[in-house]
Order: structure tokens, then C-alpha cells, then sequence
């Protein structure tokens, strides 16, 4: 990729444009990202730069948001409904969709790519129209405006993911092993949380972090499957947003880029601990 | 068992599978192999592949169940509810019955005998407030026929007063509800009904009553019902609805009226009364209701959607209505689905273009860099992709706003005077900007693992041959990232057009999808209906899209991360 000793004077010119143009789009990617945290610190309740933050000067910038953000209920009672929602919804779909992808991994499963379509199919078909199916349906059964039916439906939301990344991690492994294990005696549970459940944990791991942001982050189904009780962080941002905007929505947004860049280094980090694993066993 | 039925070896070592076929090549050899417990090798293979899948199957089992029960029963219910119409029949049960018959090509009115069978219907529908309801679901196809139901729903209630009211002049037992129940219910329940606490045991009717009073039998049964499911009195204890009144005035005057049961010399009293009696044809009492029912749109309106299942939802969803005289486009001037519909296709076309056109060189560059690099830039690709959606969404509505850091810059510039900033949101630019923002990692990711599969000595090959840097690029390298944009291209697609929060917050009027309008509807309008077929249709195109991915790219390499 390097520029040859002997280009000529226009493709020396076209290299720098071009690496030019490939920076400005990666400024497009991330500058709206990297704008909202020295936002979030602003003292005055605008959404812009104050020429007191362009001077640096420290009377510019200050917490009060993010006090905002702790001090009203509003949010408070948003995030514990966040945390509260998706860790449940992660359980369900980690625990359903581990199992699933582990019988989908065997080699004989009569109607595979049926099943897999199915299961795979909360992933593809629009957010909005999950979200009108399972408000009419939920309301017939009553569970529109639950707990139970908000977390049913992001673990419905959550598990095509689960399905890949755990099935993805099984294609590396080694069958001779669980039955080497079973060989020497251990009976099949034994063997899967002792054998197989360590060797695909990093899929499980990943999958079970995929269905938390999926959860965390979702806002159109519970729009409609919620009810005010059940009203999440993102939910609470979209009303902010919506209706009537204030500087804490950036100060929230910060929190959950936080979190975001917390989530993508653990996910890299297992896959590339997969990779590893992979490389070494013998299949 | 042979290699064809149970598919290629895909697995080495001592699975079922490979020792049934390691057994037939035996027993070709020497005769059939028997296991240790004496039954033939082969058969006890068997049962050992059937039990394996037996066993896949239950492990896939409890999640096939949930994903069936929490997601796919409620897409399927959202189809059925496109096409579902009971709620005309249901509510108007009688009145459809006796408008089978009627031509609305004549230009009559329908008959008596309909405008009767209505007030039955209204009447009823009225006490347990279900006229509003279906009111406003033929609102949907003619308009005003909401506030009609909801006049006439007020009104039916006094048609037959003038009836109860001559009956009761007549003879002051019809005042007792007790009458009423001695006529018409069977001895047995009244009864066990006489000092019951309320609601009391399930009304029964008396036997061949309804030979002799058939009207009277089946509004008075409805009475009953709603008296105890609904408002739980016991019907003893309740003086009947005016409808009931009525109802026995019309079985009176039927031709060969005769009655023998209890309290035959009160009801043959009132059947020699009866011809005296002052009266008013139901028809006369709706049209002074409302004229609207003299005329017979409404009435054509009713037969139209009488059906239980509809393909007039579908229709709406197309501008095009079921009108009596078959399908018809809608005026002008209410056709606004088509161009939602164009405009959802047009806006994901122009975000799937921007995202090609940005993702193509990042996608390049993060191939061909060192490594270490290219991991690093990845970075930037990555962290987008896995940040919320709505704090993405409320940074471009920070970035986008008059006063917002875009407008701040171009001002502080000098590109644009401070009285006339920029307006990029709350439009089309704003919607398109921030969508391709946040799907760009989504045509980045398919595009990058195409190119990092193209070895580099292609283009090198093509230089040393004499070709220049462009026909190199476009001839050489460009036809093999095709099926990385052609998978980057649907993603981005099947994703853009059931988009619904950012259009929300940035597109203001103009720049809103289809989905924007299926949430409208579920919970503003409460046209459930139109929502549902609305969402069939586009669920429909994102399947198509999604069956043509599975065939370019395939279902099994989406990859994640």
C-alpha cells in the first residue's frame, strides 16, 4: 500500500487525496460521537459550544448534567428499569439459545435450515413490525404493559443473536472431546458444564453481551409492549428528545458510550481468546 | 443405510453415522455384523442416530416454543388482524342477515324488515357500547359514519318508548318485570331465580315460546344475558329494555299470532289492543335520527364491509378503497400511502448510495493497510456499531440543529450568515444524514471481509501487464468486490426501510417512513387494521430482500463483531 519510489506526480497527488478523503469519512464515523462528551460538560443549557468552553476556561464546563441525570427520578427510574429488564432478557436467551445452538450443532438435525430461519427471524424483520405483532398479540393475552411481556419479548430480540455467536464458536469444536469425556465415564451434564461449557464460553459470553446491548438499547418494541412502569432509559431519552429536550440527554449519552466501549473491548478481547483456542485444538 | 441418506461424512470418528457405513461395507464383505448384545450392528446403529436426534431435536426444542410463542404468533396475528372484520357481523349480526338480499343499484332504501332488524341490533349494541366502536371502524371507509352511530346510539333508546308506554297504559302488570318472566322463561329457572342472589342461575327460555313470540323470545334472551353477565342484577328484579316492548308489539301484529302459556289472558288482551296501537315505522324513527340514513351510501357502506374477512385494509394501505361497485383509487387528494411508500424506497435507496459510496473506500483502505493499522482504524467502524441508537441519533440532532455545532461552524467560517443558518433537520437531509451515519458500519463490515479475500498481486499482476491504475481498479479489483457490496447493499437496504426512531426525531414531516405511519396508527388513530396491513406489506418486501441475501450471501455467514 505504500506509495512506490517511482509513481508519477498525479498518483502521488491521488494517493494523498484519496488517504484525505478516506480520513475525512472516519471523522464523518466518529466525530458525532466524540462531539456530545465535551457537551455533556457544558454549564449552560445549550447544545452547542459556548465560547467559554472554546476558550477552555474551566467556568465553562461543569457536572451539573450528570447531577441532573442521578438527582431526577424521571431518569433514575429509567435506568433501574433498564437494568432490571435486560439482564432478565439476557438470561432467558442466553440459557434458551445456548442449548439450541449446541442441538442445532449436532450432525443430524432434521429441518435445519427451517429452524434456523425461524430463530433467526427476530433479527430480520423490522423492529416496528415485531413491535405492532406483539403489542396486538400481548394485549390478547395480557401481557402488554408487564414486566414479563417486555422481557419475553427483548429475549425474542436477543436470541438470533445468541444463535450466531454461539454456533459460530462451535464449528471450532472439537467432538472427540465430549466423547472422550463420556469414555471415561462422566455422564452428558457432567460433560457439558465441565467439557463443552468452558471450551464455547467466550461464544456464550459474547452472545449474552450482543442480547444485553440488544435489550439495553431497544426502544421501539417496548414503546408499544411497555407501559410507563416499565419506561427504560432509552425510552426516556426518546421522549427527551421528542418532546422536550434538555442538555442530560447528552450526559446520559456520554454514560452509555461509556459503556459501549466497555462492551466492544470484552468482545474482542474473547474473540480473538476463540481464535486462540481454536488455532490450538487439534479439529 | 448408504452415504446418501444420512449426507456426506462431515464428521471423523466413531459417530453413528460413520459406523453404519463402516457396517454395510462389513457386511458386504462377510455377512451381517451382530453388536455384542446379540442384535444385528446395523439396527442398533440405527437407533442410536435416531436417538441422537432425538436428542438435537430437544435441545432445540424449548426455543423453538418461545421464539414460536413470544415472536412468531405475534407476526402471524398481526397478518390475520390485516384481513379481520368480524366486528360488522358481530355487531350488527341481524342487520347483515337481512341485507343479503338488498341491490343498492336501485337506489331503494332497504326494507322495513332491515330498518327493524337494525334497531335490534343498535339497540343492543348501544347497551353494551360496541356501537362506537364499529362506528368508527366504518369511519375508515366513509367518513362520518363514526358521528351517525354515535347520534343514532343515543337516540335508539327512545324509539320504543312509545310502545312501553302504551303497553304499561293497557294494563299496569306489564310494568313487572315478573311478567315478562313468566311469559318467556322456563318455570325451572324462575324458580331457582326467585330470591337468588344476583346475577342469579343463567336465564333459560321457556319451551315453544318462541314459536309463539319469536322476536320477543330472542331480544328478551339478550336482555336477560346482559343483565347478568353485564351489569350482574337478577332479570327478575329488572324491567326489560324498550326493545322489548317493541319487540313483542311486532310478534302481536304478525299474521296468525296465537299464544297459550302463562298469563295468556294479559298477552291476548294486548294482541286485541295492539292493532289500536299508535306506531311508527323504524325507518321513519332512524332517518329522524339521522338523515344520513335515508340515504344509501351508508347502507351500501354496511353490505360492503359485512364480510368477515376484508381485503380493505390492503386497499387503504394502496390508496384504493372497496366501494359497492368493486375497487376503486381514492380521490387525489387522500392518496398518501403511495407516495410514503415511494418515498421509504427512494430515502433507503439514496442512504444504501451514500453508504456505498462512503463505505467503499474505508472498506479499501482497512484491506490493504498493515495489520496493526487497520485494526486500529477499525476501531472508529466499530465503535459506532456498537453504541445506542439514540445516542447516536441525539448526537445528529445536536450536530444538525439551527443553533446546533454544524451551524456554529459554517457561521463562525463565514460560509453562511449567522440570519440565515443551515436547516438540515427536521427534512429529508436530516433523516438521510444521520441514517447513513448510523448504517455505514453495516456496509463497512460485509465490504471489508469481501476485500481482505482479494489478494493484492491481482492489481500488481494487472500493472505489470500494462494496465493503468484506473483500468486496474475497475477491471481487475472492482468486479471482485461486487458481493461485498451486493450483501453490504440488502443489509443496508432491509435495514433502512423498517427504520422508525430516527426518522421520528430527525425527520420531521418530510423525511418520515412507512413505519412512522404504523406506529400513527397503532397508537394515535387506533386503526389497528390499516397498521397491520401497512406492516404486512412491508414485511413482505424486507422477506423478499432477505430471500435474495440468503441466495447472494447466505444465511449461515452473517458474522457479528
Amino acid at each position: 500500500m505504500a506509495l512506490p519510489t517511482y509513481a508519477s506526480t498525479p498518483q502521488v497527488i491521488w494517493y494523498y487525496t484519496f488517504r484525505g478523503i478516506c480520513a475525512l469519512i472516519f471523522f464523518f464515523l466518529i466525530a458525532p460521537i466524540l462531539v456530545i462528551i465535551p457537551l455533556s460538560f457544558n454549564a449552560e443549557n445549550f447544545f452547542t459550544f459556548t465560547p467559554e468552553m472554546l476558550s477552555l476556561s474551566p467556568e465553562g464546563y461543569s457536572t451539573k448534567h450528570y447531577e441532573d441525570f442521578f438527582n431526577t427520578s424521571d431518569w433514575q427510574q429509567a435506568m433501574w428499569n433498564s437494568l432490571k429488564i435486560a439482564p432478565m432478557a439476557t438470561l432467558l436467551a442466553v440459557s434458551f439459545g445456548t442449548l439450541a445452538a449446541i442441538g442445532l450443532s449436532s450432525e443430524h438435525v432434521p429441518f435445519r435450515r427451517a429452524i434456523m430461519a425461524v430463530l433467526i427471524s427476530p433479527m430480520i424483520v423490522p423492529l416496528i413490525i415485531s413491535a405492532a405483532g406483539m403489542y396486538f398479540f400481548y394485549s390478547r393475552i395480557g401481557l402488554q404493559g408487564t414486566y414479563l411481556g417486555v422481557v419475553l419479548a427483548h429475549a425474542a430480540l436477543g436470541i438470533p443473536f445468541v444463535i450466531i455467536t454461539v454456533t459460530a464458536t462451535l464449528v471450532g469444536f472439537d467432538r472427540s472431546l465430549t466423547r472422550a469425556a463420556a469414555n471415561m465415564g462422566a455422564n452428558p451434564v457432567t460433560t457439558f458444564f465441565r467439557v463443552q461449557m468452558p471450551l464455547i464460553l467466550p461464544g456464550v459470553i459474547s452472545g449474552a453481551l450482543f442480547a444485553f446491548i440488544t435489550s439495553f438499547d431497544e426502544v421501539v418494541v417496548v414503546l408499544f409492549v411497555g407501559s410507563a412502569g416499565q419506561k427504560t432509559l432509552p425510552w426516556q431519552m426518546f421522549i427527551g428528545l421528542r418532546e422536550q429536550i434538555s442538555p442530560t440527554i447528552l450526559a446520559v449519552a456520554t454514560m452509555l458510550v461509556g459503556i459501549s466501549i466497555c462492551l466492544l473491548t470484552v468482545v474482542e478481547l474473547l474473540r480473538r481468546r476463540s481464535e486462540r483456542l481454536r488455532g490450538m485444538s487439534p479439529g | 443405510m448408504t452415504d446418501r441418506t444420512t449426507g456426506p461424512d462431515q464428521f471423523t470418528g466413531a459417530t453413528p453415522d460413520n459406523a453404519l457405513r463402516d457396517a454395510d461395507r462389513a457386511e458386504a464383505a462377510s455377512g451381517p455384523m451382530l453388536a455384542a448384545d446379540g442384535t444385528p450392528l446395523k439396527k442398533s446403529l440405527n437407533r442410536a442416530l435416531r436417538r441422537q436426534k432425538m436428542r438435537a431435536l430437544m435441545l432445540i426444542a424449548p426455543l423453538l416454543i418461545f421464539i414460536l410463542v413470544a415472536f412468531i404468533a405475534p407476526i402471524a396475528d398481526m397478518l390475520f388482524r390485516s384481513v379481520e372484520n368480524q366486528i360488522v357481523s358481530e355487531t350488527l349480526p341481524r342487520t347483515v342477515d337481512s341485507l343479503e338480499d338488498w341491490d343498492h343499484t336501485t337506489g331503494d332504501l332497504p326494507s322495513e324488515g332491515t330498518f327493524r332488524a337494525l334497531y335490534v341490533d343498535m339497540f343492543i349494541a348501544a347497551e353494551k357500547k360496541e356501537h362506537t366502536r364499529l362506528g368508527t371502524r366504518l369511519n375508515y371507509e366513509q367518513t362520518g359514519v363514526s358521528s351517525l352511530f354515535r347520534r343514532t346510539g343515543r337516540d335508539v333508546d327512545d324509539f320504543g318508548e312509545l310502545y312501553e308506554d302504551q303497553f304499561n297504559d293497557l294494563d299496569a302488570a306489564w310494568e313487572d318485570p315478573m311478567t315478562w318472566a313468566r311469559i318467556l322463561g322456563d318455570p325451572d329457572w324462575i324458580a331457582e331465580a326467585e330470591g337468588a342472589e344476583a346475577p342469579g342461575p343463567d336465564f333459560v327460555l321457556r319451551d315453544g315460546v318462541e314459536t309463539a313470540l319469536p322476536t320477543t323470545a330472542e331480544v328478551y334472551s339478550a336482555f336477560a344475558e346482559f343483565t347478568q353477565t353485564e351489569d350482574e342484577d337478577n332479570p327478575l328484579e329488572e324491567t326489560p329494555w324498550t326493545l322489548v316492548y317493541t319487540a313483542l308489539y311486532w310478534d302481536l301484529m304478525r299474521d296468525g299470532f296465537a299464544y297459550s302459556g302463562p298469563e295468556s289472558a294479559l298477552v291476548t288482551a294486548a294482541a286485541e289492543a295492539a292493532p289500536g296501537f299508535e306506531t311508527v315505522s323504524m325507518q321513519e324513527n332512524f332517518v329522524e335520527s339521522d338523515k344520513d340514513w335515508g340515504s344509501t351510501a351508508v347502507w351500501s357502506t354496511i353490505q360492503t364491509y359485512a364480510p368477515e374477512y376484508t381485503p380493505g385494509y390492503f386497499l387503504n394501505s394502496v390508496d384504493a378503497q372497496l366501494t359497492p361497485d368493486g375497487i376503486e383509487a381514492r380521490p387525489e387528494n387522500e392518496q398518501i400511502y403511495g407516495i410514503l411508500f415511494k418515498r421509504t424506497i427512494f430515502m433507503s435507496m439514496t442512504i444504501t448510495i451514500s453508504c456505498i459510496l462512503l463505505g467503499y473506500p474505508v472498506a479499501w483502505i482497512l484491506a490493504n493497510l498493515p495489520m496493526r493499522t487497520a485494526n486500529l482504524l477499525m476501531i472508529l467502524v466499530l465503535l459506532p456499531f456498537w453504541t445506542s441508537l439514540l445516542v447516536r441519533t441525539s448526537a445528529w440532532k445536536v450536530m444538525l440543529q439551527q443553533q446546533g455545532v454544524i451551524n456554529d461552524i459554517l457561521v463562525w467560517i463565514g460560509l453562511v450568515d449567522d440570519a440565515n443558518r443551515l436547516i438540515m433537520i427536521n427534512n429529508q437531509f436530516g433523516t438521510i444524514v444521520a441514517m447513513t451515519h448510523i448504517l455505514l458500519p453495516f456496509m463497512i463490515l460485509p465490504l471489508y471481509s469481501v476485500m481482505a479475500t482479494i489478494p493484492p498481486t491481482y492489481l500488481r499482476a494487472a500493472k505489470s501487464l500494462g494496465a493503468n491504475d484506473w483500468t486496474a481498479f475497475w477491471r481487475v479489483y472492482f468486479p471482485q468486490s461486487v458481493p461485498g457490496i451486493g450483501a453490504g447493499s440488502i443489509l443496508v437496504f432491509i435495514l433502512a426501510i423498517g427504520y422508525y426512531i430516527t426518522p421520528e426525531i430527525v425527520g420531521g414531516t418530510t423525511g418520515t417512513f412507512i413505519s412512522n405511519r404504523i406506529a400513527y396508527h397503532i397508537s394515535s388513530s387506533l386503526n389497528w387494521g390499516l397498521a397491520a396491513a401497512l406492516g404486512s406489506i412491508l414485511l413482505a418486501a424486507v422477506l423478499i430482500l432477505y430471500w435474495a441475501y440468503d441466495r447472494i450471501v447466505g444465511i449461515d455467514n452473517v458474522k457479528l463483531g
